[in-house]
């Protein structure tokens, strides 16, 4: 039995029981269950129907569970009085969950989880795995945050730029655990790409696929990291880049720019480059200024400054760095390695030095160490 | 989210606001203060930010590596140490002012007298996995 196939089913069925009358967390919940079954008796007897089969699980395990709560607390069964939503909603079930995961009363951790569970089908062991946290503390999580968006109707319209944020810190959260978060992130794009036609969800599914598909580069057979430009290319994953490009292309066609597509570009940018030295800087700078214009993100100045050192010259890289707060996070990495393009050796290995004591993780950290160590060697011979 | 240690000292951090030595405490002291972190940490897996709590027994041994074929040679304890670190909690929380808040209630723990002891705790942040996005 694939798993995924299975997991892709759980936003539809989610989207029945509710329609049906279930509310969302119990809905939730029944699905959870019905999966576990799933897992337990397809593999002796797989079902013609998996959706069907899910839905009547689900709503057997819904309504046992609701029976279950009225006899316990003698109240009535919501399922019989509340009106069912009429059928021929615009936006699909799956859609609507995607909004309610990510609703903007959920801090992002939260609405980090509950995605997870209710549209990626993952259960709070496997979430809880990949976030290093115990399974208590991330049941916990995920029940807190089915309590905030109980009180939001299933077809309230929702805003996709917070889906967004929501699926971009589950890519960036990288890898750790069974589950390979990355690849969950652009399975989760993927399939909402294919229920909308915004062209910022386009945007964040090339992004990502160009990011994805370096992977294999982006770390040493030692775990140390790899930087873009010591990377063998070809471990480059050629399909995951045309399609990524494909997929930009189409978005920037309808010329309704925003962030993820113009990052999108500069990574397509890096990845149309054969070797390191042929990278088009010129253009990575102008999307980069068109990134500073869009969000006015302070790293998307601090990588750009970086882009102009390679444009323009690392003195010019230098100047565009001096504007701005030395307090950013990776700054002084930034300085660091424009002063030794600048042949300046030992203001680099002292900054290498300096970045890697404040790096925010270990692969960071040993990364600058070893820069100014091999500076520092070169310097004593 | 980024995950912190709330380090708790033995030694080497700044006296405590109520200084008195647990031994001094009466039975009933101890047991509120247990009962506070105890109350602490469960609140902490209730809001979904608990990870980690272990205490540590003061007294450790030093040991190193002496070469091939011989055991490791071992030293201490070392009553003069200036660090001693008593046990931790790891909290995993949306922002470092979060962290903050939470050290700062950890620290009002009941001590003698069943006041706020007004200990130090030193918070300090894990190093993370870096980012898939990098430029």
């Amino acid at each position: 039995m694939n798993e995924s196939l299975l997991r892709e089913l759980v936003p539809a069925v989610i989207g029945v029981l509710v329609r049906r009358g279930a509310d969302f967390a119990a809905a939730e919940d029944a699905v959870q269950d019905a999966l576990v079954e799933a897992v337990r008796v397809w593999p002796e007897g797989p079902p013609r129907d998996p959706k069907g089969w899910l839905v009547t699980v689900a709503w057997r395990k819904f309504l046992d569970a609701a029976r279950a709560d009225t006899s316990r607390r003698h109240r009535e069964v919501r399922v019989e009085t509340e009106p069912v939503p009429g059928p021929g909603e615009a936006v699909d079930d799956t859609l609507r969950l995607y909004f309610l995961c990510a609703h903007p009363s959920l801090t992002p951790a939260s609405a980090v989880a509950l995605t997870l569970r209710a549209v990626g089908g993952l259960t709070t062991r496997q979430i809880a795995r990949a976030y290093l946290v115990p399974e208590a503390t991330m049941a916990q999580r995920i029940s807190r945050a089915k309590r905030t968006v109980s009180g939001v109707r299933f077809n309230e319209p929702g805003d996709v730029a917070t889906v967004l944020r929501v699926l971009y810190l589950v890519f960036n959260e990288g890898y750790s655990g069974d589950v390979d978060l990355a690849a969950e992130a652009i399975r989760l794009t993927r399939q909402l790409a294919a229920k909308t036609k915004h062209e910022e969800v386009a945007g964040l599914l090339a992004l990502m696929l160009l990011h994805h598909a370096r992977r294999p580069a982006r770390t040493g057979p030692d775990g140390r990291l790899v930087p873009l430009a010591e990377q063998d290319r070809g471990l480059w994953n050629t399909r995951l880049i045309a399609e990524g490009v494909d997929v930009l292309q189409a978005a920037l066609a309808r010329d309704r720019l925003g962030e993820f597509q113009a990052q999108a570009a500069i990574a397509a940018l890096h990845a149309d480059a054969r070797t390191a030295e042929e990278t088009d800087w010129v253009q990575i700078v102008e999307w980069y200024d068109e990134l500073v214009r869009l969000t006015d993100n302070p790293v998307a100045r601090l990588n750009r400054a970086v882009a102009v050192g390679e444009a323009d010259g690392p003195r010019a890289g230098l100047a565009a760095l001096a504007e701005l707060d030395p307090a950013l996070p990776r700054h002084t990495a930034a300085a660091a390695y424009l002063h030794q393009r600048d042949g300046d050796p030992v203001t680099a290995a002292r900054l290498y030095a300096e970045a890697a004591r404040s790096a925010p993780s270990l692969p960071e950290r040993d990364h600058l160490t070893r820069q100014a160590a091999r500076l520092n060697a070169q310097l004593r011979s | 989210m980024a995950k912190y240690l709330l380090l708790k000292h033995y030694r080497g951090a700044p006296a405590s606001v109520n200084d008195v030595p647990m031994e001094q405490w009466t039975p009933e002291e101890l047991s509120a203060h247990v009962q506070y972190m105890r109350d602490f940490a469960a609140r902490l897996e209730g809001t979904g930010e608990f990870v980690d709590t272990q205490a540590l027994s003061p007294e450790g041994t030093f040991v190193r590596y002496d070469g091939e074929g011989r055991p490791p040679v071992t030293d201490g304890p070392f009553a003069e140490t200036k660090d001693l670190i008593a046990g931790w909690m790891v909290i995993d929380v949306e922002t470092y002012e979060r962290a903050l808040e939470l050290a700062g209630e950890l620290s009002a723990a009941p001590g003698a007298g069943g006041k706020p002891i007004h200990e130090w705790l030193e918070v300090r942040p894990f190093l993370a996995e870096p980012p898939t996005v990098t430029e």
